[in-house]
């Protein structure tokens, strides 16, 4: 089979950039080992996040940001979008003065997002939280979505625009053939000139292939719900120094994350939960909503993602080869970019050049 | 609608049902007792708010959440009647417009 | 990490408790946990304090578990009552939850015995309050002596009905009709299968029994029922039902305030599931068991499944795999040794294959047919947490959420308190249905510990496990 571009990995990362394209007119092939969503992109937690954002990052999810508040134009549906903001929350002076010096680091590179907030409005926003914190840093229209609906959205779009996906499908082996590559998979071969690495937590293993080893870490970040509250929450909730991420979902589910790390087996591609790391995570929930106590857990899981040592994403072209191009290693935090990486990876294939500045991303950051 | 086969001794123990008091024999579950006291249903699906009922008795369908001592969602068939304790249905809780 | 214990056992019924006496009695360390607050599991419920006139009422088979409980306390196994297993995984870490603190406690061997619970089987209006498990009316009687107050209509398959409906004619309560829900040709079907059952076990001639019973008695039993339907609007006011007479097909309604539905067990694969034990599609049961050799080992090493857990196979047979399996812990643990397990579990062995030769008769008389595992109308509520119709998931499926897990996510079907143990077969069925494929293509929704839920405040103290 041919194609104009072959896409490896039908996440989000891959189906954003298959959506690009087609709306360009290519002719794309996802070629996806499980299913679309079946990792990282449709078990996240789908926060939606400027805030706190890597420097070189904060151009990409500005863009994002705005393409998550009209994603309904992109791809026909509302993805469960909700901007109710994410906030910061400093429990002490010595939290508050480095969010104070984060918003004179970035108001001073023009950025003016990332608000700082005294008690009065922090419990505003925030009523439930324990009484003792004492500032915060605001992202007003942050929020979050529904990440399988809004990965669910993106591949119908694809799809009504020609993008085939091929499931059960795993890639084992690459070639060149003359001007093409030949994606050798479990099921058959598939050629295009183009060839796009969007693999997730098994990306390093396609730089393997390729022969530009990349130091990926692999990490399976959990997550916990509870069962449905009234409502008592609007912004999402972290924490300068815990590991928390802490929602309310528009069900009245809690949804808690914060990087902790199950075990994984990357043979079975499966994961466990680490029960004793949750207990802490549980900690951190009663020190900042205390009113969670009696709140009944229903469900954890971990997902598997690709980290790469400066927390910051590869996104560009492969250094090595012509015609290859990455999109991987985001670090637990690739949903919220992923309209964006689809946008940069599209114009980078076909106008050689991206409209963001990609280069603190480029592959070659470690290959010197 | 239930009933009890035989009449009851004098092990019991003072539950409050809604608002009532009742004696129940020791080392009954909640469930038990709500069903004989005909209370109906249990619980209110959070979703459209329709009446549930205890179904299982075993603890894996969960239709018997009740707010027994004031806590939420406690599985009815899993605890037994305590001297004092208080039983309410539980009205379907969560979401925004829940 | 808390504390390591030799053996754990996980379920005290049947096939727990020899489990337990077994391995005990070979001198090993065993601990016992159970959720209930006497032991005995599902069929000897509450077997320990259960009044006299009650236990003449429920029959010889039920005083059995006596015995059974009498062995088990006079071994030196310890018992854990009133202990919730809340998850398991597969280097044998037990989450449990006793006296409220949530712990974790190592295992160097687990056998679970967890036992089966109800087949759910969606129909329209089994979400109505009057609705409720024939097992769990039962388990009502046997507990608390509680029994519909108003006469009951029940209905389903397999021997448990009948077997409620005998209790209650024996207690004095009402039963209008008992429906039976398994199709005329399974007695065909079932027929070439009789010569072999009749040299195994007197389950045919008590199913007769009680048959004999119910009719002197003067309750009706219809057979070749189908189309289940409860009516009401806050509560059951009335069955309805199909009932096909020679060519002819009507439907009838009772009025009742109370439907007692039982369609057979099916093994509770939580636990074995998130440990990663390996489950396959039994066809003859029509359900998902874990995979088991004779001696309950499973693909995880030092995981054995046991009893009702392991495949359905009754009472009797749970205490026969239980001992097996204790011999077999004994052997890995060189107390025993091999010939010593092969002798001492022979007469087990020779008994669970005798038993197996009336598996197949009893499986083909009580196969369900397609229309109850697969709901045929739209409407019927599936997930009834998140209230999610057949329809829907229908329509999922269309949409490319070709397996249980993506229409998981996709509808939260599976997502709510229950965790999907109610919907999780008829989604998989109807997935397969709507595919084209066969059941056996597919598995359950994945588990998500933990099984129980656990409060924050509870997961907050997760602590070492007292002694
Ligand atoms: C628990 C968790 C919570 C998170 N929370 C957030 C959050 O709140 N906000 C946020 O912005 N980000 C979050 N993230 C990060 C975000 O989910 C990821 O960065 C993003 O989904 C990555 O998308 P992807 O398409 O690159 O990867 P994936 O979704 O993992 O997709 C890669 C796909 O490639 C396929 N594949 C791999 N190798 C092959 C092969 N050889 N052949 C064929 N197919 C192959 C895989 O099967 C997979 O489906 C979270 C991640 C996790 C795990
Ligand atoms: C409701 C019901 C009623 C039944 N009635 C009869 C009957 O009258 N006659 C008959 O022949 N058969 C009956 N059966 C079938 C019965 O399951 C078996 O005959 C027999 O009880 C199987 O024995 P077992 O040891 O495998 O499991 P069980 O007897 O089911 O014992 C399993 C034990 O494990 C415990 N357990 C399970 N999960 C956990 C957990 N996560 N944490 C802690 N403890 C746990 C349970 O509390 C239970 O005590 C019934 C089944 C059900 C579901
Ligand atoms: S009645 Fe099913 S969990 Fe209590």
């Amino acid at each position: 089979m041919k194609a104009d571009v072959a896409i490896v990995g039908g996440g989000l990362m891959g189906t954003s950039t298959a959506l690009h394209l087609a709306m360009s007119g290519q002719k794309v092939i996802v070629v996806e080992k499980n299913s679309p969503g079946r990792h990282a992109s449709g078990v996240n937690a789908g926060g939606l996040r400027r805030l706190n954002r890597d420097l070189a990052e904060i151009p990409l999810s500005v863009v994002a940001a705005q393409m998550w508040q009209d994603i309904y134009s992109l791809v026909g549906s509302d993805c469960d979008v909700k901007l109710s903001g994410q906030v910061r929350v400093a429990e002490n002076a010595a939290d508050l003065q480095k969010l104070e010096e984060r918003a004179a680091l970035v108001s001073s590179l023009g950025f003016d997002r990332e608000e700082l907030i005294d008690r009065d409005r922090l419990y505003q926003l925030v009523p439930a939280l324990a009484p003792h914190c004492v500032g915060g840093l605001y992202t007003a229209g942050d929020g979050f979505a529904r990440p399988y609906h809004a990965l669910t959205a993106f591949r119908l779009k694809a799809e009504s625009l020609g993008v085939k996906y091929r499931t059960g499908c795993q890639v084992t082996g690459l070639e060149r053939l003359g001007n093409c590559w030949r994606v050798v998979t479990n099921q058959a071969k598939f050629d295009a000139p183009i060839l796009v690495n969007c693999a997730g937590a098994w990306a390093g293993q396609i730089c393997a292939y390729l022969d530009e080893p990349v130091p990926l870490k692999i990490g399976a970040p959990m997550m916990m719900v509870t069962e449905r509250l009234p409502h008592f929450l609007d912004p999402v909730v972290g924490a300068v120094s815990r590991k928390l991420s802490f929602k309310q979902m528009q069900n009245g589910t809690v949804l808690i994350g914060g990087g902790y790390l199950a075990d994984h087996d990357m043979e079975k591609e499966t994961t466990e939960i680490d029960f004793t790391k949750l207990s802490e995570s549980s900690q951190t929930v009663l020190a900042l909503f205390p009113r969670m106590a009696e709140v009944r857990i229903v469900r954890t899981w971990a997902g598997l993602e690709a980290f790469m040592p400066d927390r910051i994403p590869v996104i560009g072209s492969s250094a090595k080869h012509p015609n290859v191009y990455h999109a991987f290693g985001f670090s637990a935090h690739g949903f919220q970019l992923s309209p964006v990486v689809g946008r940069i990876m599209s114009e980078l294939i076909l106008n050689n050049k991206s409209s963001l500045r990609i280069e603190p991303f480029s592959i070659q950051r470690f290959q010197s | 609608m239930f009933k009890r086969t035989s009449e009851l001794n004098n092990n019991t123990v003072t539950v409050n049902i809604e608002g009532e008091d009742f004696q129940v024999p020791v080392g009954e579950t909640v469930a038990a007792t709500v069903l004989v006291h005909n209370l109906g249903y249990t619980r209110t699906s959070p979703i459209s708010g329709a009446p549930r009922a205890p179904l299982c008795m075993m603890g894996v369908c969960f239709e018997c959440l009740m707010e027994i001592d004031g806590l939420p969602n406690i599985q009815a068939c899993q605890v037994q009647v305590a001297e004092g304790m208080k039983i309410r249905r539980q009205q379907g809780v969560g979401g925004e417009d829940g | 990490m808390g504390d390591s214990y030799q053996l754990v056992i996980i379920g005290a019924g049947p096939g727990g408790l020899c489990a337990a006496t077994t391995a005990a009695n070979l001198g090993l360390d065993v601990t016992v946990l159970d959720e209930q607050p006497s032991p005995g599991g599902q069929i000897y419920r509450g077997i320990s304090n259960t009044p006299d006139d009650r236990l003449a009422l429920l029959g010889a088979d039920y005083q059995h578990g006596a015995d059974l409980v009498e062995a088990f306390s006079a071994s030196k196994a310890n018992y854990w009552p009133q202990t919730n297993v809340w998850s398991l995984n597969s280097r044998r870490q037990i989450g449990i939850l006793r006296h409220g603190q949530a712990s974790i406690i190592q295992a160097e061997r687990v056998i679970v015995a967890s036992g089966a619970m109800e087949r759910p089987v969606p129909f329209l209006g089994w979400t109505l309050p009057g609705v409720m498990y024939a097992g769990a009316a039962q388990i009502l009687l046997k507990t608390a002596g509680v029994v519909p107050a108003n006469g009951t209509v029940i209905a389903g398959t397999g021997p448990l009905p009948l077997l409620v409906a005998w209790q209650y004619l024996r207690a004095g309560v009402s039963v209008k009709a008992v429906l039976e829900f398994s199709p005329r040709s399974n007695l065909w079907r079932a027929a070439p299968h009789l010569p072999k059952a009749l040299v195994a076990g007197d389950y045919i001639s008590r199913g007769l029994k009680y048959t004999l019973d119910l009719n002197k008695g003067g309750v009706p039993i219809y057979y070749g029922i189908s189309g289940l339907q409860a009516q009401g609007h806050d509560r059951i006011e009335a069955v309805e039902y199909g009932w096909d007479t020679l060519g002819s097909s009507r439907r009838e309604t009772i009025v009742t305030n109370s439907l007692l539905v039982h369609f057979g067990v099916i093994p509770r694969i939580n636990l074995t599931k998130s440990a990663g034990c390996h489950h396959i599609w039994d066809r003859g049961q029509q359900c998902w068991r874990p995979q088991v050799d004779k001696w309950g080992n499973t693909n995880v090493p030092g995981i054995a499944v046991v009893g009702d857990s392991a495949g359905i196979g009754g009472a009797r047979s749970a205490e026969h795999s239980g001992r097996l399996a204790a011999l077999e812990v004994a052997r890995s643990l060189h107390t025993i040794d091999t010939q010593q397990r092969d002798l001492q579990g022979q007469e087990d062995l020779k008994w669970i294959g005798k038993d197996l030769r009336v598996r197949p008769f009893l499986e083909a008389l009580y196969r369900l047919p397609d229309s109850l595992l697969v709901p045929p109308d739209d409407k019927t509520l599936v997930c009834r947490c998140e209230e999610i119709s057949a329809g829907q998931i229908r329509q999922a499926v269309r949409e490319g959420h070709a397996d249980p897990d993506r229409v998981k996510f996709y509808l939260r079907c599976g997502m709510g308190p229950c965790q999907g143990r109610q919907c999780a077969p008829a989604v998989a069925q109807i997935v397969a249905a709507e595919n084209l494929r066969p059941v056996s293509d597919y598995t359950t929704f994945r588990v998500r510990p933990p099984i129980r839920p656990l409060s924050i405040a509870q997961l907050a103290n997760l602590g070492r496990a007292e002694e």
